[in-house]
């Protein structure tokens, strides 16, 4: 479904992605981890063709997205659904607004179709009555929920999500976590979860990869990454200070 | 880095941003001009460009007319030409104080909303999140706040010239007791549709500065709260220095 060959992208000379080469089957929960600032965001950026790469390429259905004009990038982008770190929530517009934006914008539906889908919508990620609620008046997990809804607003074949517990006490981390492993199982759609949360990851993936220094140091099911040989691989997911890769 | 390097990464940079400026700019002009337009968006944006910058305007243009009237008559009376205040009025509102006034009261109050907006979804990503969603932000975003502006900046324009004319005639008949006769009759036979319509294309180049710079700006915000900030003073400051020298040439140009 997805296919990411030898990416590499740099900032100010500062190399963020040197290599990356992965595959995203369709319909697994892919998780992408990595501590801060080895490039995980920056990748989900280029899998969507928010940015481009330096070298490289992202296939999506064997189309190579980083060759595509505009608009044909936002053909493909409606494969597509994303949550965002912080929700990205359009701060202009109420909740039922937010989540009928895609709907308003790419279906024919007429207004009282629209409205009975956000409200299935929102009831699928357990909020009821916030239709009318404006997002500076939610809580992170309410916003993460909204924003989950509004990715999944047009039935997307691939959803993102950008570090979607961070930010949230550990009670409603793994309200978050049961939420998209549910939604996954229900629509059995391709989730592709950037995280450092060790605990979500394996309790959602069906395949993990990590990140640093901008390359794959190991990949393969949770069980194949428990095992994994590789000393910054178990580092991490000891989450230990002791080790091969020392924060500062 | 050595300073080769150093000086080479700092000319591709300068190119890059050129660069991303032209494409923009591009991808701007094809937004604006052809279908599919958001009307409701546009007139959303009209509102706020031009219904909520009547008041400022108002003000103003009333004391821009009535200063300007005070000053040419304490000149004028030395070699008794008070008549001619009228004339000077309408010839400086519709020629020249209209469009440049009202292009920067509208730069100050509406191209600074627009920057710190745009600039604001930039940094918490709501653009990232239009685009994911396949939404065009140079359609969503750019289209409607050029278009809105290239038609309220000469409706704005008119509405200026207006209450300083009238506010020129009020301190220049009422209160220095120039005769109405001759004050008005100054005032129309030195004034004509040309002026006002000269005024007008300024006006409507004043409104594509301010809104295209006001804009790119907010979209190429820098990261966090200062990046904003840094955004909307850099929109004001060049939209303001463009709309006078721009002003120049025109001027050149039309009279």
């Amino acid at each position: 479904m997805i296919r990411i060959e030898e990416l590499h992208k740099s900032f100010g000379g500062q190399a963020v992605l040197d290599g990356i080469t992965l595959h995203i089957p369709r319909g697994e929960i892919f998780v992408i981890m990595g501590g801060s600032g080895e490039g995980k965001t920056v990748l989900l950026k280029h899998i969507i063709g928010l940015l481009l790469p330096d070298r490289g390429g992202v296939f999506v259905d064997e189309v190579d997205i980083c060759r595509l004009s505009r608009a044909e990038l936002r053909g493909v982008r409606k494969k597509f659904g994303m949550l965002f770190q912080g929700a990205a929530l359009f701060d202009s517009m109420s909740v039922g607004d937010n989540v009928a934006f895609p709907l308003r914008e790419h279906t024919r539906l007429k207004e009282p179709e629209v409205r009975a889908r956000v409200k299935a919508r929102l009831a699928e990620v357990g909020l009821h009555g916030v239709e009318h609620k404006f997002p500076s008046e939610l809580s992170g997990g309410m916003s993460k929920r909204v924003g989950l809804a509004r990715a999944l607003a047009l039935e997307p074949e691939i959803v993102l999500f950008d570090e979607p517990t961070t930010g949230l006490d550990p009670i409603m981390s793994d309200v978050i976590n049961q939420l998209i492993l549910d939604t996954q199982k229900r629509h059995r759609i391709t989730f592709v979860i950037i995280s450092h949360d060790v605990k979500g990851a394996f309790q959602m993936a069906d395949r993990i990869a990590m990140l640093h220094k901008g390359r794959v140091v190991g990949q393969g099911t949770p069980a194949q990454m428990r095992e994994d040989p590789n000393p910054i691989v178990q580092q991490f997911l000891a989450g230990s200070s002791q080790g091969p890769v020392v924060r500062v | 880095m050595n300073p080769i390097t150093r000086t080479g990464r700092r000319v591709l940079s300068e190119v890059e941003g050129v660069g991303r400026l032209v494409l923009v700019l591009l991808a701007t002009a094809r937004a604006t001009l052809l279908p599919p337009f958001r009307v409701r968006e546009t007139l959303r944006q009209m509102h706020f460009v031009g219904v909520k910058s009547f008041f400022v305007v108002s003000l103003t243009g009333t004391f821009t007319g009535m200063v300007l009237a005070l000053q040419t008559y304490h000149g004028f009376r030395s070699f008794g030409a008070e008549a001619m205040v009228g004339a000077i009025v309408a010839l400086s509102m519709t020629r020249e104080l209209g469009p440049v006034l009202s292009a920067l009261m509208v730069t100050a109050r509406a191209g600074s909303a627009m920057a710190a907006h745009l600039g604001t979804m930039r940094v918490t990503e709501q653009i990232d999140a239009l685009q994911t969603m396949a939404v065009d932000p140079f359609e969503y975003l750019f289209a409607p706040r050029i278009l809105a502006s290239l038609i309220m900046v000469p409706v704005l324009t008119v509405y200026f010239d207006f209450l300083g004319i009238v506010g020129g005639y009020f301190v220049g008949v009422k209160h220095l007791s120039i005769p109405a006769a001759p004050f008005m009759k100054a005032m129309v036979q030195y004034t004509d549709f040309l002026d006002l319509r000269d005024g007008l294309i300024k006006s409507c180049f004043f409104g594509l500065i301010l809104s295209v710079i006001s804009c790119y700006k907010g979209y190429t915000a820098g990261k966090g709260a200062e990046g904003v900030g840094t955004a909307t003073t850099e929109a004001v400051v060049l939209s303001s220095v463009l709309i006078l020298v721009s002003d120049y040439f025109l001027t050149a140009w039309l009279f």
